[in-house]
């Protein structure tokens, strides 16, 4: 064919050229000036508790026991280097059981300290798998909920602990976009720092 | 939902907002133009030119040589994306000491990236070292996204052309458009993104000590440089396994919006710019107006269907309605900071693009809001669709419009002047018929075979029957979103990905699916603009069929709905609608 030598050539050069210009110039610049100028967001906007890392404000963890607040349900154990989804799908059998039984368990969880509290009351974030599986949200109807327990575990009064909850959370972006959502791990550690467990 | 519906509103609103100057922009890149960074830029635009020994204003291509650089072009990345996936073991930057993923796996990745389609047989970071996401995937990411809108570019100037055969030159168009529209949008974003909390670093993974002192390792890695081509190309590949819904690649409710707009933003503006190219805006409008429309109705749907929740969840005896501090609605596989609403626009807009990057979980929609990404890609991804391709493959449906409507009232069609020929119309047909026949053919081949039904994940049920119909009509429309229970790539999680194998059936059927139903229409498309380029154009006159008014955009739409319906109608029942329709689990 005419000219295929040349479109060989100019390709060969092309490939390499857009490579080291696009593979290798525009990442490693942006990491450099990512890291120059907005260091803490772009190294994974870790937070620290008593002077140590203990995680990120971006990525849920999990929380277990009475006197703290639970991040969403995850499939993946709150993986922050193996990701995957639930799948769970819409008339899925297992998910109607997970559901089934992640309802009981959070009712039975936070009843005692919320008499009020019964499975119609209960948001739907609480008890469906997130998205990334390590969600930092929840939603605010399910921190007031769960501060009727931490506050009783705690002997915080409710009032106090309703405030921290109204302080950690996240609006929407630009007043718009997103749903607002609770803080988990901000909140338990504005927890720990106003009344520590031991 | 008054809130959900305002964000919607407000983002369409913005995007609307951006379609004409940008649109202007794209058309003076286009034609050789100047434009602001002309200063900055030029020099290096000569510079790339005297490399590549190319002179595009002088060598003009007729659509055979047009056709035959982006060929080359393209081969020689697949070769390079290739290797550079098959030595990873050899290459630095790789602080998770991971094997490169076996052959037929890599088959699939290099194929899907090479077509802008970004398919995801892998998780990102249990696979795939920093070298190989930046050097391999992320070029291919602006290169790709390049390629589609190059063949755009030459298609507009077929049909606008006046006189002469030439269709302009690949190189030129390679180089301007990566230049000038993607490289700086996708600086400007990815530092916007990293500001915002998307990771950009080079570091090892960390190991944290929790709170409650746990251990929880979190990925690092350079994301945001890699998220925002990913999104303004119309990629969608994540770096992270779950996409757009991980934290670190999308980290809140404005960073959702900003992602959703570096979508939108090429693919509406394109509209435009080709109102521009061929001398009446009106006519741009037309086709934007016609997309616009499947992609509100999409949006909407999607959102109350998803509002709704899921027959698991009733049944479990779970709530969906909203209460005071929660939105309600089937949160499963969806994050909070995006709710309900902007999920579900994210989710219209990244199937109806060709993108394929979502920021929640397919598998886990409602039947109904499941059917909306189906429909989307049914529609062969022609509303807005991916950059460049969207339009392309958008212009063969009004030129299918204008015959059907020339038919219907006995006059020779004609589209802006040009006569619609049996040739062209020949090449339409089967440019417009490529994609439905490859996704139809290698489904049916999939889900008839044992081993394509190795990669199911939901079985033999309703949601095992989407999962495979999804992954292979997502790979024949090059958008890469999936049901992601689908696999490809068993991947146990040992160190360095140890143990990890391919499942070839997939990984081949789907790799050639992903090269056929990108470069055929390709060449169909090509040859359409070299044969309209060629002729001349005829004044309207009173009995000319016009195509920048409402009855057209009726047409146009009908024609859409008609041959999207027709073909994959069945099939969708079959799945998602199914599900929709039925109250119980399965």
């Amino acid at each position: 064919m005419r000219g295929l030598g040349k479109d060989l050539r100019t390709g060969l050069i092309a490939v390499v050229a857009m490579t080291i210009v696009l593979g290798l110039g525009y990442p490693l610049a942006i990491t450099g000036l990512s890291q120059v100028f907005f260091h803490g967001a772009a190294n994974g906007s870790l937070v620290k508790f008593d002077g140590k890392v203990v995680g990120s404000r971006l990525i849920g963890q999990e929380f277990k026991g009475k006197a703290f607040f639970h991040s969403r349900p995850s499939a993946t154990e709150y993986s922050g280097d193996a990701t995957f989804f639930a799948n769970v799908g819409p008339n899925s059998k297992e998910g109607r059981e997970e559901v089934r039984e992640n309802l009981a368990a959070y009712v039975r969880e936070n009843r005692p300290w919320d008499k009020a509290l019964t499975k119609d009351g209960v948001p739907v974030d609480a008890v469906t798998n997130s998205a990334s599986g390590v969600d930092p949200q929840i939603s605010e109807a399910n921190a007031q909920i769960q501060a009727h327990r931490v506050a009783g575990v705690r002997g915080l009064p409710l009032g106090e602990v309703e405030s921290m909850v109204d302080d950690a959370v996240e609006g929407r972006g630009l007043g718009v976009f997103g749903e607002p959502g609770v803080n988990v791990l901000e909140l338990n550690i504005a927890l720990e720092e106003k009344a520590p467990l031991k | 939902m008054v809130e959900g519906y305002v964000q919607i509103a407000i983002f369409f609103a913005v995007v609307l907002a951006v379609v004409k100057p940008l649109g202007i922009y794209m058309a003076r890149v286009f034609q050789g133009e100047r434009v602001f960074l002309t200063p900055v830029l030029g020099p290096v635009e000569r510079g790339a030119y005297r490399l590549f020994r190319v002179r595009p204003k002088e060598e003009g291509q007729d659509w055979k040589q047009y056709a035959k650089s982006l060929v080359v072009f393209s081969l020689l990345f697949w070769i390079a994306l290739y290797l550079i996936l098959r030595t990873q073991g050899l290459d630095p930057w790789n602080p998770q000491g991971f094997h490169s993923a076996p052959w037929d796996v890599s088959f699939n990745t290099t194929s899907s990236f090479l077509t802008n389609t970004n398919w995801q047989y892998y998780g990102g970071e249990v696979t795939l070292s920093y070298f190989a996401q930046m050097f391999g995937l992320a070029v291919q990411n602006f290169v790709s996204a390049a390629v589609g809108i190059a063949v755009l570019a030459a298609l507009i100037r077929g049909i606008a052309a006046r006189s002469g055969r030439s269709l302009g030159n690949f190189w030129g168009d390679l180089v301007r458009i990566i230049l000038y529209l993607l490289l700086p949008v996708a600086i400007i974003a990815a530092l916007v993104l990293a500001s915002q909390g998307v990771i950009q670093n080079l570091s090892d993974y960390s190991v944290i000590h929790t709170l409650q002192g746990g251990t929880q390792v979190l990925g690092q890695g350079p994301v945001a440089s890699q998220e925002a081509i990913k999104l303004f190309g119309t990629n969608g590949g994540g770096f992270f396994n779950v996409n757009s819904s991980f934290p670190f690649e999308n980290p809140s409710g404005f960073t959702n919006v900003v992602e959703m707009f570096l979508i939108l933003s090429i693919p509406a503006s394109l509209t435009y710019t080709y109102g521009r190219m061929v001398g009446s805006q009106r006519q741009g409008w037309a086709i934007f107006s016609a997309m616009a429309i499947l992609l509100v109705a999409g949006t909407v749907v999607a959102y109350m269907a998803e509002q709704h929740g899921t027959p698991a969840q009733h049944l479990a005896g779970l709530h969906t309605h909203a209460m005071s501090g929660s939105t309600g609605g089937n949160m499963e596989g969806k994050e909070q900071r995006f709710g309900i609403a902007s999920s579900s626009v994210f989710t219209a807009v990244t199937t109806a693009t060709s993108t394929g990057a979502v920021n929640s979980a397919f598998e886990s929609l409602t039947g109904i809001g499941g059917a909306v990404p189906f429909v989307n890609l049914g529609f062969s991804e022609v509303v807005f669709g991916g950059v460049g391709a969207g339009l392309y493959s958008m212009l063969l449906y009004a030129i299918l419009a204008v015959f059907i409507g020339g038919l219907m009232v006995g006059r020779t069609p004609e589209y802006l002047g040009k006569k619609i020929g049996a040739r062209e119309i020949k090449l339409v047909a089967l440019g417009v018929l490529v994609t439905p026949f490859t996704a139809l053919l290698s489904a049916g081949l999939a889900a008839a075979t044992p081993a394509g039904t190795r990669s199911l994940y939901a079985g033999f049920s309703p949601q095992g029957f989407s999962e495979n119909l999804y992954a292979y009509l997502s790979q024949a429309n090059n958008n890469g979103s999936a049901w992601a229970g689908y696999t490809g790539f068993v991947q146990p999680h040992g160190p360095g990905n140890v143990g990890a194998h391919g499942i070839s059936f997939a990984d081949l059927l789907g790799g050639l699916v992903l090269v056929g139903a990108r470069f055929l229409p390709i060449l169909f498309v090509l040859a359409i603009a070299g044969a309209l380029a060629g002729k001349k154009v005829s004044p309207a006159g009173l009995g000319t069929m016009r195509t920048d008014n409402p009855t057209f955009v009726f047409l146009l739409l009908g024609i859409i709905v008609l041959v999207g319906a027709l073909t994959f109608f069945p099939a969708i029942l079959l799945g998602p609608v199914a599900q929709g329709l039925s109250g119980r689990v399965f």
